[in-house]
């Protein structure tokens, strides 16, 4: 599904140039659950963005679905992220002034569905959060957890074939942090491929395969079990 | 897709209502300002009887001074003297026919409890109304006999006869004015005419007049001149008389032809007249004689005022200045949701998506702004009628065009505005803003 080799990637600002990425090389098949995990500052989000295809890079290559995406057009790599990836940013991102509904409704509006699909997908949607009773709430009536599981909502709506949810749990209490990896579980189960960072290693367990980053680079393909090993590296 | 666009607008404007209500603050002054000149202009250019402008014309003689023309470089003088009017009256060489001059008087209404009060007369001939399309609403105008026999009688307006009868059919009645009892025979409907062309000399943005009577009565009742008088040398003799029949110029001849041919002929008489006048001795110029119809006469004389232009390139300016202040409001407000363009960037909206739906928000506070500044541009004509008179009350029922152009205009110069920082907008990046929140 997805095959990255030696992608570099450089943040350059007036002072200084950082390298997120260094040769970062991965593969990931349809229908894994991934979970990324790394010291802060790795490269993680990086990573996560420029396989959602938000960001470009340096050199390398990537390939997702058998096409190298980094020629695309802008309107191309738009068409792409809404239809084929769904998102879990690791802020929320709801926007303040649209209710739970709305919220949910973002990117099926760019896909050219018709009202009555939409809502149904909606609806299904913050129904499998278990907000269904909250459509009409706005992001700030919700609790945190709450909210993260809006945008859960929002980045599965549109069934995407891929999912890059960067620190899902991460404003969740250890108990809704479990819950949202069942979920997430039980969407990989029905098909969705799952690419996940996160900071905490129980979760990381949890899913089918462990990578490491470190310093821009996948340090370790194999499965990691021990937080030790996490740790270090 | 728009509907959408436009909820997003509302909510949008509603997110930011000081700096959104400033935005649209800033077009309606703009549109206000420039709409208000827009129909000053517009309505003083405009065809005050479009049914016959082309068949009415004025007509100008050139009885000036040998030496000088009476505008440079060769111009014939803008009106005609009292021998002319008269003479051309007699010939009555046109289809129909009317000198008219300005005058005015002392009215002595009949009932004790009014106070006397001065008022402008309209002399004319019988085919004055006819010819300019005047409306009435009791009675008619007086008859040609009425002219020769120097009839005692008066057309009144409609807010005379509402002032002094209440609003009655007053004719038969008696009005007593300028010491003298005239018979009422006309009473008339409303009449607006702006420009009022058929005598720019008094302004033409002034009021038709109250009072209309048959011209000849000049001469024997001795009726002041209220209009503007030229003369070019001293008249012959003393008095009222010697200066009624001198080669000051003082009346408007105004006469109706209905084609080319009618206006050759017309023409050729004026050449003839002019000839026989200098086999008299007078004439001593060239014939340079000029028939020009109503939108021709209204062009010669500039009716435009020029101050009217000048405050409509300035309005234009003004609105410039407030549509680039609109800009910089406009840069601050979508900034502030480089959040949200980002994260619709980065689940699937193209640049046109965002674009789109900025240019909508954008045409949401021009629309908004639009009519806030018509309703500017309102006060604006109300204030601009201390200037130009009655030009004001024709605006309040502003034209359905302009409101289209005002509307027209709000929307395209606020959109021509939310260009560069809508074009902006597309170019926030898809991931920038998404880090933390
Ligand atoms: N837009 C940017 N401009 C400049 N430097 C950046 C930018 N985004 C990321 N970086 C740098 O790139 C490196 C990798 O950042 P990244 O966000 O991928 O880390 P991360 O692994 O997601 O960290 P965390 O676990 O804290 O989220 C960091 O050194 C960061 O400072
Ligand atoms: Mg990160």
């Amino acid at each position: 599904m997805l095959t990255m080799t030696n992608v570099k990637k450089i943040f350059r600002t007036d002072l200084v140039e950082t390298h997120a990425l260094k040769d970062f090389s991965l593969q990931v098949n349809e229908g894994e659950f991934v979970a990324v995990t790394g010291p802060s500052g790795s490269g993680k989000t990086t990573f996560l963005n420029i396989a959602g295809l938000l960001e470009t890079f340096e050199s390398g290559q990537y390939m997702l679905d058998g096409n190298d995406v980094s020629q695309l057009s802008d309107n191309a790599r738009s068409k792409i992220r809404n239809q084929k990836i769904g998102f879990i940013f690791q802020g929320f991102n709801l926007l303040p002034d649209l209710n739970l509904f709305d919220n949910v409704d973002v990117p099926l509006r760019y896909r050219g569905w018709s009202a009555s699909e939409r809502k149904q997908r909606i609806e299904h949607a913050l129904e499998t959060v278990g907000l269904a009773s909250r459509q009409k709430h706005l992001p700030s009536q919700l609790s945190g957890g709450q909210q993260q599981r809006v945008a859960i909502a929002r980045a599965l709506a549109g069934e995407p074939r891929f999912l890059l949810a960067d620190e899902p749990t991460g404003n969740l209490d250890s108990k809704m942090a479990h819950s949202v990896m069942e979920l997430l579980q039980d969407i990989n189960q029905r098909g969705t491929t799952i690419v996940m960072v996160t900071h905490d290693p129980s979760l990381a367990a949890e899913a089918g395969r462990n990578i490491f980053v470190r310093d821009g680079q996948v340090s370790e393909l194999h499965e990691v079990n021990t937080f030790a090993d996490v740790v270090n590296g | 897709m728009f509907r959408y666009y436009l909820r997003l607008a509302l909510l949008s404007y509603k997110r930011n209502p000081i700096l959104s209500s400033l935005m649209v603050l800033a077009i309606a002054m703009g549109i206000g300002a420039c709409m208000t000149t827009i129909t000053v202009n517009y309505i003083m250019s405009s065809d005050p009887i479009p049914q016959k402008s082309e068949q009415l014309f004025y007509v100008q003689l050139d009885s000036w001074d040998p030496n000088s023309p009476a505008r440079e470089p060769n111009d014939p003088p803008d009106q005609v003297t009292w021998t002319d009017a008269t003479n051309l009256m007699k010939a009555k060489q046109a289809f129909r026919q009317s000198a008219m001059a300005r005058s005015g008087g002392v009215v002595e209404p009949e009932n004790g409890d009014s106070k006397p009060f001065m008022t402008d007369i309209r002399l004319a001939y019988s085919d004055f109304f006819a010819m300019f399309n005047v409306p009435f609403q009791y009675g008619s105008g007086w008859d040609s006999q009425s002219d020769d026999n120097r009839d005692m009688v008066v057309v009144i307006s409609r807010a005379m006869n509402d002032q002094l009868f209440g609003g009655e059919n007053s004719v038969g009645k008696t009005v007593r004015l300028a010491g003298h009892n005239f018979r009422v025979v006309g009473v008339l409907k409303e009449w607006r005419l702006v420009p009022r062309f058929y005598d720019v000399t008094t302004g033409a943005f002034d009021n038709t007049e109250d009072f209309y009577m048959p011209m000849p009565l000049k001469e024997s009742l001795e009726l002041t001149s209220n209009g503007n008088v030229n003369c070019w040398k001293r008249p012959a003799e003393d008095g009222f008389l010697g200066f009624l029949y001198s080669e000051c110029v003082n009346f408007q001849m105004w006469v109706e032809l209905r084609d080319d041919a009618e206006k050759q002929a017309y023409m050729a008489f004026l050449n003839s007249y002019a000839d026989e006048q200098r086999a008299l001795g007078r004439f001593e110029r060239p014939n340079n004689n000029r028939l020009s119809n109503v939108m021709e006469w209204m062009a010669y004389n500039n009716v435009v005022a020029d101050d009217a232009e000048i405050m409509l390139w300035l309005s234009l300016m003004f609105l410039l200045v407030c549509l680039l202040n609109t800009i910089g409001l406009l840069l601050a407000k979508f900034s502030g949701k480089a959040g949200e363009i980002s994260l619709r960037r980065a689940v699937g909206a193209s640049r046109r998506d965002v674009f789109m739906q900025h240019l909508v928000e954008t045409g949401l506070i021009g629309v908004i702004g639009g009519i806030a500044g018509l309703g500017l541009a309102m006060l604006g004509l109300s204030g601009i009628g201390v200037l130009y008179g009655d030009l004001a009350n024709d605006l309040t029922s502003m034209d359905p065009k302009l409101v289209a152009i005002a509307l027209g205009l709000a929307l395209v110069s606020s959109i021509l505005a939310g260009l560069y920082p809508t074009w902006r907008s597309t170019r926030v990046a898809p991931a920038s803003q998404l880090k933390s929140q």
